[in-house]
Parts: structure tokens; sequence; C-alpha cells
């Protein structure tokens, strides 16, 4: 049955709007030789590769880790290619950790990648599609009015929104591989930027990037030569479809599906005071009191309280997005996996200046489409019994 | 019902790449804007052309480069009769895999031919060069048999480096309209609304879906729904973005209309955007009829009406 | 490792052109009805749902999203998407019954190549820097392969016709199968050529279609069906992507697969070939005898919907098992240019 697997290292790019020093393998291996030497780890040891990359148009190149397939090591592998929508990030590491869990393999790479910067991300996303009006709105003008919704609903302050943002830039700051650098942000600056999708002004947006992560995921036996690995306990994945007559857009069903089934893996009964930092997939400010509310940390409506107490700050009560989180760096098919990676590097006590100090369990979140897909997972300093 | 076609109508997928090389792909690209070839020698003593970046016994990212022929020998071909958009040449022409001398791989390009049986295995060839190289695979217009008098070409200066190539990429892909969808456009072309209702859940469905996600089952009933409804929430648009046909600010709404129990995106013209409301109540404002076309572009937008809000409650369920 | 078994497989009949969406939802929702009314079961009986497709042959992003529409997502379910062939969604799923969370996984693929120009776009699968700006086809890579073959003895033109004859005879007795006939090889290779050394014969069709096979674990697999298709073995690798380099008459990731997956005492084998040269390399590679019953259904050259076709050969292996008529089966999936990636899948019945 189920085998213990633990994250043996981590790896990831220094994330920019373009890197045009690299090309698309030496992006995925600035991350990869990373994580394989955090990992001390070397080709001969890794048994299978698995990759995360939202849609191909992206790069204009189809299936793109074929071709990729001998700079990923993965040349006599087996080398499978995971596309979950923005949630893929987190998707491609529980599949990695799967491989382990399921006994086949003792050490597994994970690595999921955005080139943005080959085309651009706005014509991918909204190539016309005959027949269908087109939204007129932009890419924060599909969630902006979900956010409304979620401030009606829940009745939060206008201010809520930049707490988080001035949080996860601040974040940023002391995260030396993050895109975006905004020491010196105050909540009133991001309330004095332009407003471009109202609710959501521009400081409360993620950026895009170009960047890669990667993982080295490994059994027992491979945990043993690697001091303190981030153990894994527990995964989830949830799917719905993206509208429905009645389908709760805020607090979405799946989101709260997979948080209710991973804390029961992991054995958590009250994440808020057993959780110790999490990262989560927050690409706009406001989803950060929404998502705490739909992983139950919180009860519908408190999220906000939490995030205005100061809580979520380093050094409060649950450190979200220490690194910085998805508005201080966003290669989208990269994303997830850097929250999955950031959680695994805080309770492996290697997240440098962004360590929330003793984390012992971190969780690490993804979602995609329209807030429909969601991947999960809880990592902890101890193995679980 | 009558029975209708599906709509049908290409999506086109343009754009041009622009591809950054980092150094091992930038030297090959820079050698080739100087007419040169360049390969990667490897671990195992073999010469890769185009060179690999990361060495394929290693890992390793491959250090040594050396340049080789223009010329070489056809390892495998095979016939193009029918150029395709985007082939290197336009008449027919082969596929050839050739091995330049000194590479120990081949590489794959065309060989300009007047017909297969002017092509054999093993048949010397030569690349044919474009008369300004910028760096780019394209910079070998072909190859050609070496019994053609290669042509002369002024000793190459200094090249720039070259760090990034733009790749064109064109496709095209016919789409077409699901035939609950097709039903509700040719509906929009009459000035009519027409949702689906699902058989099992009873809702009903603007546009008609192929299978009601919920039930997993195609819907058929028809229902015609009013061009009047409720702002169920909103944003206001103030940036201006790739692709924007209207000049912010302006409000992007989800509109439920009466009788339906899904919200479309749609706008809200009119009025002052800081007058919009959830809850508000709205109608269509259409273009005129000699405009109509198969599209929910039929309807320019809503317009608020003057009847009172509709109540929180009464919609969300809905948000 | 955990007894998992194919217990029910259902596919669209392949055909030329189909005039449903891009998303497949069209195509998935009567195989999706008959595989679960054929087990009893319905989608709240499915622990694991994973699909393949790819954004490139939809022509728009995200296109597996929509076709969850045809399973009806709600309560949301336990999901995952490879952009690959589907047999590689089953080895996603397979590796999810074998960490025990779940008893039961249901994988479909579907593609409708018609909407595209299959040729053009898998051009794009090429190194992105020194071969897709070129745009070689997909025909023309298999030309190259097939040359080479040719060039060393290793198959023949008549051989390859061979392959397309039994192919298409095979394919009279498939129901779902788009191209069927009874020319013999003489009169195939009067034909001209498609791509010298291929002739139309010698390459699948273009196709819509799709599949849906549903994976059980144990005791479940047993209560659904007599014969359940025991999967003993299922492995799968990548080769280079450099063309030039490797080894194109040879196929190091198919040998590694069956290697791992131990393909000793098949009966049948369904090899996922969309080049008749291609069927006679894996043979060779393989090192089957002549007992061994090759791509009984026809196989991809009788019909490669594609994303969908790796899986079908996965349902077609097992249904000899499921049926009681086979004891032993192989299945082979590919991805990839000229046989890049390749998956093997072998299934066994037992008694009671």
């Amino acid at each position: 049955m189920k085998q213990p697997a633990a994250v043996l290292g981590t790896g990831q790019t220094h994330h920019k709007a373009k890197r045009p020093d690299v090309s698309m393998a030496g992006l995925c291996r600035e991350a990869i030789d990373r994580a394989m030497a955090d990992a001390q780890v070397g080709w001969d040891d890794i048994d299978a590769v698995v990759v995360g990359k939202a849609p191909d148009f992206f790069e204009g190149v189809m299936m793109p880790e074929l071709f990729l397939a001998d700079a990923l090591g993965a040349v006599g592998k087996p080398l499978l290619r995971v596309h979950t929508a923005g949630s893929v990030g987190g998707s491609t590491a529980i599949v990695a950790a799967s491989l382990v869990q399921a006994g086949v393999h003792d050490r597994v790479l994970a690595v999921a990648w955005e080139k943005q910067s080959e085309s651009n991300a706005m014509w991918a996303l909204s190539i016309p599609i005959p027949f269908n009006m087109p939204v007129n709105a932009g890419a924060g003008g599909y969630f902006a009015p979900h956010v409304r919704s979620y401030i009606r609903r829940s009745g939060a302050p206008e201010h809520i929104g930049a707490i988080v943002a001035a949080k996860d830039r601040r974040n940023g700051a002391i995260n030396p591989y993050a895109h975006l650098r905004q020491p010196d942000i105050t909540v009133e600056s991001v309330q004095a930027s332009q407003m471009l999708w109202d609710p959501i002004r521009y400081d409360e947006t993620c950026p895009s990037s170009d960047g890669a992560c990667a993982v080295v995921i490994g059994s027992a036996e491979a945990a043993r030569s690697v001091q303190r690995p981030g153990w894994i306990h527990a995964t989830a994945m949830r799917s719905e479809p993206t509208t429905y007559a009645g389908r709760d857009q805020v607090n979405p069903r799946a989101g709260r599906d997979a948080a209710a089934a991973l804390w029961k893996q992991a054995g958590i009964t009250d994440p808020l005071s057993e959780i110790d930092a999490a990262e989560i997939y927050v690409p706009f400010s406001w989803f950060e009191p929404m998502w705490l509310e739909t992983l139950g940390f919180v009860p519908e409506g408190q999220g906000w309280k939490l995030t205005e107490s100061g809580a979520t700050a380093l050094g409060g009560e649950l450190p979200i997005n220490a690194s910085g989180g998805v508005l201080s760096s966003n290669p989208i098919g990269a994303s997830g996996m850097l929250r999955f990676a950031e959680a695994a590097m805080q309770v492996m006590d290697r997240a440098g200046d962004h360590q929330v100090d003793g984390a012992r369990k971190a969780l690490g979140h993804a979602y995609g489409g329209g807030s429909q897909f969601f991947a999960m997972w809880v990592v902890g300093s101890e193995q679980p019994e | 019902m009558t029975v209708v076609e599906p709509l049908t109508a290409p999506i086109e997928l343009s754009f041009d790449y622009t591809r950054s090389l980092g150094s091992t792909l930038g030297r090959f690209m820079t050698g080739l804007a100087g007419r040169t070839i360049t390969g990667a020698r490897c671990s195992d003593g073999r010469v890769y052309v185009p060179p690999v970046e990361y060495d394929p016994q290693t890992g390793a990212a491959v250090a040594e480069f050396v340049a080789v022929a223009d010329v070489g020998s056809v390892l495998s071909w095979t016939w193009a009769g029918q150029p395709m958009p985007g082939q290197p040449l336009d008449h027919p022409f082969a596929w050839a895999l050739i091995k330049l001398d000194g590479a120990d791989t081949a590489m794959l390009h065309a060989l300009d031919v007047d017909s297969p049986d002017a092509v054999t295995t093993g048949m010397r060839v030569r690349a044919r060069w474009v008369t300004e190289p910028v760096g780019h695979i394209r910079d070998i217009a072909c190859f050609e048999p070496d019994s053609v008098p290669a042509a002369e070409w002024p000793p190459g200066g200094d090249v720039e480096p070259v760090t990034m190539v733009t790749t064109p990429v064109a496709l095209q892909v016919q789409h077409s309209a699901s035939i609950q969808e097709t039903r509700y456009l040719i509906g929009l072309e009459q000035g009519k609304l027409i949702g689906q209702r699902c058989p099992v859940c009873r809702k009903v469905y603007i546009p008609p879906r192929g299978a009601c996600p919920v039930d997993g089952v195609p819907t058929e009933e028809e229902v015609e729904l009013p061009d009047r409804g409720i702002v169920t929430t909103f944003c206001i648009v103030n940036v201006p973005f790739y692709g924007q046909k209207i000049k912010p600010p302006y409000v992007c709404a989800y509109i439920l209309l009466d009788g339906a129990d899904i919200a479309f995106l749609h706008l809200i013209l009119d009025c002052p955007a800081e007058d919009v409301r959830m809850g508000m109540r709205v109608q269509a404002v259409w273009r005129p009829r000699e405009e109509w076309e198969p599209a929910l572009q039929n309807i320019t937008h809503f317009r608020p009406t003057d009847e009172a809000d509709a109540d929180y409650d009464s919609f969300k369920e809905h948000l | 490792m955990r007894d998992v078994a194919v217990v029910g497989f259902a596919q669209s009949r392949q055909r030329r052109r189909t005039d449903g969406t891009t998303n497949g939802v069209e195509m998935l929702v009567p195989i999706f009805a008959d595989v679960m009314a054929g087990l009893g079961i319905d989608k709240g009986d499915i622990g694991f749902w994973c699909s393949g497709s790819s954004d490139y042959l939809a022509g728009r992003a995200f296109s597996f999203i929509s076709a969850i529409d045809a399973i009806g997502p709600v309560p949301p379910i336990n999901e995952s998407h490879v952009e690959a062939d589907a047999a590689w969604a089953l080895y996603e799923a397979w590796i999810k019954l074998q960490t025990g969370e779940v008893d039961t996984a249901l994988v479909y693929g579907f593609g409708k190549s018609s909407a595209g120009d299959l040729r053009r776009a898998l051009a794009l699968q090429l190194d992105p820097y020194t071969l897709a700006p070129l745009w070689p086809d997909s025909v023309a890579i298999a030309g190259l392969q097939a040359r080479l073959g040719i060039d060393s003895g290793a198959w023949s033109e008549r051989a390859m016709a061979e392959v397309a004859v039994r192919s298409r005879r095979d394919a009279e007795t498939n129901p779902y199968a788009q191209l069927t006939g009874s020319k013999d090889v003489d009169e195939l290779l009067a034909e001209p050529y498609l791509a010298d050394p291929l002739r139309k014969h010698d390459c699948a069709p273009i196709t819509d279609g799709a599949a849906v096979i549903v994976l059980a674990a144990e005791d479940r697999a047993r209560d659904f069906v007599e014969h359940p298709a025991w999967i003993t073995g299922i492995a799968h690798a990548v080769d280079s992507a450099h063309l030039g380099a490797r080894d194109l008459q040879a196929s190091a990731s198919t040998v590694a697969a069956a290697r791992a997956a131990g393909i000793d005492g098949v009966e049948v084998a369904e090899l996922h070939t969309p080049f008749t040269h291609q069927e006679l390399l894996l043979r060779s590679e393989l090192g089957f005898s002549d007992a061994v019953r090759i791509t009984p259904s026809g196989g991809a050259l009788a019909g490669n919907p594609m994303f969908a076709a790796g899986l079908v050969r996965i349902g077609e292996a097992a249904a000899h098992i499921l049926s009681g008529s086979a004891g032993r089966t192989l299945a082979h999936a590919t991805s990839g240019p000229a046989l890049q990636q390749n998956l093997v899948c072998v299934m066994e019945g037992r008694d009671r």
C-alpha cells in the first residue's frame, strides 16, 4: 500500500518578466540543477521525470517535454506530462509523489515551468473563439466580479486586499528568487495604485514571469541520506466545471472538498493551530482571505479578519506566502509547484531569510481554470506515522 | 425540433514566437549568421550538429564547440511532392537527414532536387545559404547536390552575437459549435434568447452546453428567455489591455436573465459605471435588426431599467 | 504491487470527420454511458479520473476543461489530465490505484484531428529552434525513418504493404474501424507514393475519436466482471529528441518498457503503429514469434484517433481477456515523432 514519500530537495529559477539569457531547456535546468544539488542526487539517481506546464500555446511548442527529454535527463526513463491549467505545478508534484507512494520509484524529479516571454500570455489566453463573445474584461476581469461577491458576502472592508498585497510584496523582497521586489510598499501605496478591475488595484495583481521550479521526491529509503527531508503528509486534488447552475464561485466546493480530504489524510483537525506556514495560490490579493475560508482555516466570512489581524504576516500565527507568493512571481505553469516547494522549504528549514521559525507542518496550495481545479499538499518535518 | 448543422468557423493561431537561445544555441545561430555550422563535442567524443545543450552522457552543459563543414552525405530521405506552408521550398523537394563532414550526427533539412530520381542515400550535398543570413536555422535555405557549383560569398566579418530567434507559428483549426449552442446562435440571429433545460436537474442553461455540466447529459428542451434580467456581480474595467475593443472605464457584469439558472458575462453601458449595483435590473440593447448574425454580439450591451433592484437573497445562490 | 485490472472499455466509432466540438463532449457522453452501463455503475463509483488530450489539436487553451462537462463532475471529482495520449493517463491512474487511495479509476482520451491540419501541427513537437521552423510534417519524419530500414534491409516496401493488407482485413471485423479493405499487396504497391518511400496505405488515416477505460483494484475488479484483465506489468520510457543522433531503426524505450513490463508468453499484441514500418520495427525489437497475433483490431492504420489511439490499444488488448478469448495480451502506445515515447502494458486473465 501507500509508501512514505518526502521532498529531498527543491530548486527554482530567478523569476523575471523575461529571461532572455536562457533557452527553455536552460530555464528548466536552472531549477533542476538547484533541486538536484539540494537533494544531493545525480542523474543516475533519478528514476523518472514528471513535467508540468500550462497551455502549450504560451511557448508555441506542442508537448514541449518531448523536445526537452534530453535536457531534462529523461532519456531512457519514464517521462510524464501533466496539464491541469493553473493548478498544474501542484498536480505535477502530486503525481511525482504518487510514483514514490505507489512503490514504483525511489527518486522522481518533478519540474514545472513557463517561459511566458516566448509569446504573450494575453494573446494565448484570448485567442478569439468563433461564436463566443469576447469577455472584454482582460486577465483580472474574470476574477474581479467574484472578489466583489466575496466583499458583499463577507462585509470585508476595502483595505484587506491592500494588506495582502503589501505583505506579499514585502515578503518577496527577502526572497532572492522573487520577480517583484518591493521592500518599501505599504498598504497606503497599494491603495493609491491605479484601480484596474474595480475592486482590484494594480498593486493587487500578479506579474507575468519566466521561471521554473523543480523538486526531487524520494522514498523513505532515499530520504535517509538527506538531512531533514520534507515528509509528504497528505495530497489532494479536486475538479469541478467552470460554471454550473448554483455553483459557488467565491468559495468553490472543489476547493472545500479538496481541503477536507487533505486535512483528514494529514490527521489535522484544527488547521489554524496545526499548520505553521502556508503557501497559497493568490494571484489577486483578495484570494488570500477567500482561500483561508475555502481551506477551512476560519469559518466562512471570517477570512478577512485573520488577514486584517496580521496573523498571516511573517511572525504571525499563520504566515501565508512568506516567499512573496504568486503576487511576487508568476511563471504560470510553475507557480503551483513554487507553492508546494516553498512549503517544503519551510519544514526543511531551508527557506533562508523568509524562514518561518520552527515550521514543522506546512501547506502548499494551487488552483487553476475558473477556480475549479485544486491541488494541495501538507508537508512536515517528521515522518508521518 | 428542426435538424440543424453545427455552425463552424476557423480559429487562427498565429504568433511570432520570440525564442531566447542561451549560450549553446546562441553560438549555433551566431555561427549561421556568419555562414558557419557549429557542433558540440560531447564526452563520448561525438560531435552533435545541431549542438545539444547538455551532454547526453553526463547531463552537464556542453562546453566544447567545433565548426563542421557545410557539405555532407545523405543518410536518409523522403519526398515532399506537395510542399506545405512554411516549409523551406515551395516546389517539390526531398527532406533529408544529412551528416555533415566533421559531425557524428545528422541534421534534418530540405534538399533541392528536381525529382526523387535525383536523390540517393549517400549522395553528397552542400548547404545553400541565403543572401543575408541573420542567425536562424533558415539561413540555410536548403541543401543542394554538391555537383551544383558552390556560391561564392565574401569572407564574413565579425558577426554580432545572436541571442534570440523569431519563429512564426501559424495554424488554423476549424471550430464547431455544439448542436445546442448552434440552436442558441440561430435564435440570436432571429433576436431570440434560447436556452436549454437539463432533463435531469431541470436547470436552464444559456448559452446551452453540449452536456449539462452537473449531470453529464445532453440537453434538448428549448426555453426562450426574455432579454431582461439582473446583474449578479460585476467589475469596472479601468485598464487598457491586449485586444480591448471598448474605451475604459466600462462595466463587465454577470447577467442572470429572468428564468435562467446561470449568468453570463456582458457589458453594462448607458449609465455611469459607479451607478452599477449588484441586483440591478437590466435590459438588452440590440443592434439594428439588419446587422443580426448568429452571435451574442447582436446585443451590444445591457442597460439599466427603471425597475427596483432585486433582493440580494434572491440571487445570492448565483454568486 | 496491488492487483489492478481493466474492467471496462468503450470507444467511439472512428471517423474521418465528426461534426462535434473539439472538446470531445459529443464523443465522450455516449461512451461514458456505455462503459458505466456495462458495469452497472455511475460517476459516484469512480475514485479517480484521468484524461489525455491536446490543446494544439483543439486549437484552444484548456480544451480539457470543457470536456469534463461530459462527466457532470458535481459533486467535484478527484481528477487529473496529461497532455499526451490517454495511455499515459491510464498509467497515472494505475499509479493512483497503487497508492491505495482509490479502488476505481476512469481514464479517457479524445481528439478531433479533422479540425486542423494534423501533419503540420505535429511539426510543432519538434525542436523549436532548429527543426520546427522548417515545418517537417509527421509523414516526412516517418518517411525518413522508413527509408533507413529499407536501405538497411530491415524491412521492405512489400513487407510494409503486407502489414497494411493485414490491418485492413482485420479491421473488417472491427465495428469501430475507419478503414477496411481487401486489396492485396500487389495492388497496394501499384499505388503512387504519398511521400516516397511511403504510400497512403503506409500511413494511419486522420481520425476523430475517443475512448474510455475503467480500472479497478482487487475485489472491486472481481465484483465487476468475470474475467478482469489484470495488469501484470506496465512501464514506459522516452528516447532522445535528436532525430539525427538517435537510432531510428530501433526503439530503445519500447525495449526498456517491455523488459520492465515482462512480455513473455503474450498471445496477442496490440501495437500502436501509425506507420506500417513501425509495426515491423517494433515486432523485431520485441522479438515476437509468429505465434503472437499482432494487432487484430486493425490498429492505428485502420483508425488513429489522436490522444486516444494508445488507450484504444490497451482496451482492445484487454477485451481479449475480458471475453475470455486470450489468457495474456500486450498493448503498446506511442507518442512523439518517430516513436519517441513508448508504453507497454501487459494483461492477463486468472482463474477465480
